[in-house]
């Protein structure tokens, strides 16, 4: 190395250039965290953490803040999001490696990349004055209807079907993360030998016993690797659910209900928070997202390197 | 070398170009509810004289700090800024346009301006104490009407906004409870129903959810044609929305020079007027006599000869006294 930078100096620029680069993005994660924790320092002095972190109040006209129905609807339509799309976005990898006739794919891969190019605000209007109404007269009332009576599972679909609700929500989040998991899946799908898939069929295995059996063992972590990018998406999504979720301060148990989630509380009060204490519980909600994200990526990191670490043993 | 010749004599162009152009720019930002209006005066005033205006609609809030912060000519607000404020940071504040904020229903079989509220009804349903419409408190004030039993949907404003700090305003003073309870801002906790963004958001869900009552700027129910009802104000009155009874607010409104005009027109004396309306509110620097002169003089044309196009796009001109009254409030801070 050193040999090599003693002889071009071409060399000794171009790797500093990239070392600049990168130290950069370590220079601005740490920039926004500063200002993040030194705007709403106020707030933090005025609630503390364990209180913020599970006060249900979010009034601005008494000036008392509190982010647990924030993070609720934010991981409630994370989850919910992630539980309706992934089945879906393996579908649809599996089809596109596997089953689909060649000249299938090139057009579904494009589809699904289209997908992702698709501005959220696109989504968000999209989801108010199309799939709104088709949610609230058409699927939740079938949904009270059939499922509605059960117990417990009831108790997920109370009210009235409005169509501005968490279910909703997570509909269109789950059409927005698809493309990531699928394209990231397909990619794994693709990285499988197809030495071994030739020989699995060579035995007489069938389509559905390579796929369990040799495709998805050897591409376990890709997908997982693709369930993280969405997941990492759906934490952060803001203007496709502003539109949906009503921005309701309250915890509640029924899918049908408004919520709020982190985002969607910055995206619509932002703009018009007059006083200090408002603005600075802002700040900390945003916070509170940060290190909620830095969380989530970290576990599914480790979780990353141990399969890794136990896959090339 | 000729190409860097050109090309630093093109960037000097440019630069003494833009550097024309600034001097005939007049900065603006604030309140978006006021934002087609200002652009559409702009517009013709820039025909006219060649200024043009910047005017980024970010909020009023973020219009209050910026004129605050001297990084812009003017700041906009919807929320009067109190006499105090304006000493303390070196402002002046004159109105310049009338909004009004109109509740707005989709109830089956009454007829749009059908229905007639009174305060204290009003508040009961925004309050969750009435859950349906045939509530004796409504049918008192409508005997004629044939009310259904369906149950009320309230729709609120998610996203703060100078509407709903109109509207939740004028609730406080109504009504006690409502001030105790809730209280006034432009966003408040609001006890009961959905919430949606912006007036297009709110309009949209009124006009799906049957049993359901909203409120939006006026401008928003004149376009989608929804069912707006009638008010009683403060004289007794049941009044309609409309540009005279905003008008008659405005007018009856006792808007204090000394005061900065810092004023809520809800629930105004007057026998027509509308009970829930507002102005939206201009802030200068006292510091700056340069730029708020090229302000006032626009805001004096625009008093002057956009009337009409205000009414166009569904906003009430200040009345006449007022105006004259913004008038001698310039002259008096030597503006004019």
């Amino acid at each position: 190395m050193a040999k090599i930078l003693k002889k071009s100096p071409a060399d000794l620029i171009f790797s500093s250039v990239t070392a600049l680069a990168s130290f950069s993005i370590i220079v601005f994660i740490a920039g926004i965290l500063y200002v993040l924790i030194s705007e709403s320092s106020l707030a933090i002095k005025q609630f503390g953490v364990i209180k913020f972190l599970t006060s249900t109040d979010w009034d601005p006209v008494k000036e008392s803040f509190g982010a647990l129905t924030n993070i609720y609807g934010t991981m409630l339509t994370t989850f919910l999001s992630l539980l309706l799309a992934i089945p879906v976005a393996i579908g649809i990898a599996v089809f596109v490696t596997e089953i689909a006739p060649g000249f299938l794919k090139g057009p579904i891969g494009i589809a699904i990349e289209l997908l992702a190019a698709i501005p959220s605000i696109i989504y968000g209007m999209w989801g108010l004055f199309t799939l709104s109404p088709i949610m609230a007269n058409h699927i939740e009332p079938f949904l009270k209807k059939t499922v509605g009576g059960l117990p417990l599972i009831g108790m997920l679909f109370e009210g009235t079907p409005m169509g501005i609700d968490i279910l909703t929500a997570s509909v269109i989040l789950s059409i927005m993360i698809i493309p990531f998991t699928a394209s990231i899946a397909r990619d794994s799908f693709n990285l499988t030998p197809s030495v071994v898939k030739e020989s699995a069929y060579a035995i007489g295995a069938t389509k559905w016993e390579v796929i369990k059996n040799i495709v998805m063992p050897y591409s376990k972590l890709g997908v997982f690797g693709g369930v993280v990018l969405s997941l990492g998406r759906a934490l952060g999504e803001t203007m496709a659910v502003a539109f949906v979720l009503g921005n309701n301060h309250r915890i509640t148990t029924s899918l049908l209900d408004a919520a709020a989630t982190i985002t969607v509380t910055l995206a619509n009060e932002f703009a018009e928070a007059d006083n200090d204490v408002y603005l600075s519980s802002l700040f900390y909600l945003a916070l509170v997202l940060f290190v909620m994200s830095f969380i989530t990526l970290a576990v599914a990191k480790i979780f990353l390197l141990k399969a890794e670490r136990k896959h090339s043993q | 070398m000729k190409t860097a010749v050109g090309i630093i004599l093109a960037l000097a162009i440019c630069i003494s170009f833009t550097r024309a152009q600034a001097a005939e720019t007049l900065n603006g930002a604030g309140a978006t509810f006021p934002y087609p209006v200002y652009s559409a005066w702009a517009y013709e005033y820039n025909k006219i004289t060649g200024m043009k205006l910047n005017y980024q609609s970010i909020g009023s809030g973020g219009g209050v700090r910026q004129v605050t912060e001297r990084t812009v000519d003017f700041g906009a607000s919807d929320d009067p800024m109190k006499p105090e404020q304006l000493q303390k940071d070196k402002l002046l504040q004159f109105p310049a346009v009338i909004g009004g904020v109109v509740p707005v229903i989709n109830l089956a079989g009454v007829k749009p301006g059908e229905l007639r509220l009174d305060s204290s009804s009003l508040c009961g349903i925004l309050l969750g104490e009435i859950k349906f419409w045939d509530d004796e408190k409504i049918k008192k004030n409508n005997p004629s009407v044939k009310l259904p039993h369906s149950g009320v949907t309230v729709v609120y404003r998610s996203d703060g906004s100078g509407t709903t700090a109109i509207f939740t305003h004028y609730l406080s003073e109504t009504c006690p409870a409502w001030k105790e309870k809730v209280g006034a801002g432009k966003a408040v906790k609001f006890p009961v129903g959905i919430g949606g963004k912006g007036n297009e958001g709110v309009a949209n869900y009124v006009k799906r959810t049957a049993g359901s009552i909203g409120y939006v700027e006026f401008a928003y129910a004149k376009q989608n044609k929804l069912g707006h009802l009638q008010l009683k104000n403060s004289s007794g009155n049941f009044v309609e929305p409309g540009f005279t009874s905003f008008e008659d607010a405005a007018a009856t409104g006792d808007f204090d020079p000394k005061k900065g005009f810092a004023l809520w027109l809800t629930n105004a004396p007057g026998n027509n007027s509308w009970p829930i309306a507002g102005a939206t509110f201009i802030l200068l620097a006292k510091d700056k006599a340069e730029s708020n002169k090229k302000v006032v003089k626009f805001f004096d044309w625009a008093f002057k000869n956009g009337d009409n196009k205000a009414k166009e796009l569904v906003y009430v001109p200040l009345p006449k006294a007022l105006k004259e009254k913004v008038t001698a409030y310039w002259k008096a801070n030597g503006l004019q």
